[in-house]
């Protein structure tokens, strides 16, 4: 078991155009640091210099949005889904 | 969360009219108050493009008494593979008129009210103030937060809508009873890292998908049916055909709408919040920046140097400066292509229209790549330039 993750379009170049990747941890950024051993750059498109989420990608943990259940300290388990929701403006 | 009718049914209905709506008027939930709400209605669409035209012809078929139209563009033959409110014999034409023409077609009894201007911050509340419902059709991060921002301001339901590719995201923004987009996305992403359509591609039929939900929001938001996506992001992949809604929190700490918040007004300058180019590729363009003709000058004189594309592969199948090399964006950003190149010859990088290779160069200068240049405008500029028999794309 493990947790799934979502990638967008625009991050599957990061991950050899896999839309769907799994990884473990316990919080957010322990998955997060699993997944980028396996697709690095992964880590870099979603965090800021001071490795704080971007203000421009919204990550979700089974559909709450991560900003307001303790950002990267949020907890993961297996069976969760994240889906990662950059913000796109084409129309 | 349901809500009241946004418009008061004040319009009457002409025997034509009742005639020509009849399927909505048999719908327990519309009935003529419903359509009388609608008539009365005025409602503007920000771009009559790939979202604004499946909006524009809906919301007029549905029968919204006047629609506004905030365009100052033009129609272009690539335009017509997704924005079917303007038609072969438009090409060239202004899209505002073009999209007048098409309402007027599909359903006389709307008063179209053309904006044929460029929104800013000068006269989007002017504009806004005229309407009940602002429906957003527009490309670019910047007007995305202008109509945001002058929307919660005035107190304006937001139905906003946007795509790329295969994927597609709606909802409802409207900060008297919910979130607004800067609650969903506070700041927009840096220049360069989130292609545009153009950049990137959309599927046409995909306009439609998020097109038709921004208009059954907008419909619903005025007539009061339903329960509207005030709080809610509907998120559409077409690939996997899959609708997911996910909850969107007001963000008690939005600068915007939130109960401290810091921003009283419009912000001075848009394009610069978004960041037309991020600072680094300003200063590496201010002196690394030869033009098309200036690229054929050079090739002409036999000056040694290599030509890089930094575009992807499926855009280079369309089109290419002859003795290019291709090698992404991406690549040079992260580092990944740098060994590849040579140190000790002359680099000239190009993309489509500037912005991708003004990114690379930077990366490429602070690699110590001191000699590499862009081409302004990029293909788009060369095709225009110097090889008008070139495709654009």
């Amino acid at each position: 078991m493990s947790v799934t993750v979502t990638i967008p379009t625009i991050l599957r170049p990061v991950t050899g155009g896999e839309k769907t990747v799994h990884g473990v941890g316990s919080t957010l950024a322990g998955l997060l640091a699993d997944l980028d051993g396996r697709h690095p750059g992964l880590s870099g498109r979603l965090l800021d210099a001071e490795g704080a989420l971007h203000r421009f990608v919204n990550v979700y943990v089974n559909d709450e949005d991560v900003r307001f259940t303790g950002q990267l300290d949020t907890p993961v388990g297996d069976g969760d889904t994240v889906t990662i929701l950059p913000a796109v403006a084409g129309g | 969360m349901s809500l009241p009718p946004l418009v008061e049914p004040t319009a009457e209905l002409s025997i034509d009219e009742v005639r020509r709506y009849s399927r909505h008027l048999i719908i327990p939930d519309v009935r003529v108050e419903g359509q009388r709400r609608l008539k009365a209605a005025r409602v503007l669409c920000v771009g009559a493009g790939g979202l604004g035209s499946p909006a524009l012809m809906y919301l007029a078929a549905a029968g919204v008494g006047t629609l506004g139209i905030v365009e100052f563009d033009t129609v272009d033959e690539s335009n017509l593979q997704r924005q079917i409110i303007h038609g072969q014999s438009d090409i060239g034409r202004p899209k505002a008129e073009s999209a007048a023409a098409s309402i007027r077609e599909i359903n006389p009894h709307v008063e179209v009210v053309l904006h044929p201007v460029a929104l800013d911050r000068e006269n989007v509340r002017e504009i806004f103030a005229q309407y009940d419902l602002i429906v957003d059709g527009t490309d670019n991060f910047a007007t995305r937060y202008l109509v945001n921002d002058a929307a919660v301001l005035l107190g304006k339901p937001y139905v906003w809508g946007s795509i790329y590719r295969f994927d597609g995201q709606a909802s409802v923004f409207w900060a008297e009873h919910g979130p607004c987009y800067r609650c969903l996305y506070p700041e927009p992403p840096p220049p360069g890292m989130v292609p545009s359509c153009a950049e990137g591609g959309v599927l046409g039929v995909l306009c439609a998908s998020i097109g038709s939900i921004q208009v059954t929001e907008a419909i619903k938001l005025l007539t009061g049916i339903g329960e509207p996506l005030v709080g809610s992001l509907m998120v559409y992949d077409a690939l996997e055909m899959s609708y997911r809604k996910i909850r969107v929190r007001k963000d008690p700490a939005c600068d915007l709408c939130g109960p401290d918040a810091t921003q009283t007004d419009l912000l001075a300058d848009y394009d610069d919040f978004c960041g037309a180019l991020s600072a680094e590729a300003a200063d590496a363009t201010a002196t690394a920046t030869i033009t098309a003709v200036e690229l054929r000058e050079w090739r002409d004189a036999g000056k040694d140097f290599l030509l890089i594309d930094v575009r992807e592969p499926a855009e280079y199948d369309i089109v290419r400066i002859p003795g290019s090399q291709l090698v992404p964006k991406g690549d040079i950003v992260s580092g990944a292509a740098l060994a590849g190149l040579p140190q000790d010859r002359q680099l000239v990088l190009h993309c489509k229209s500037g912005v991708r290779s003004a990114e690379a160069l930077a990366a490429l200068h602070a690699a110590g790549f001191r000699d590499a240049v862009h081409v302004h405008g990029g293909v788009l500029a060369w095709v225009r330039d110097v090889d008008p028999s070139l495709p654009t794309y």
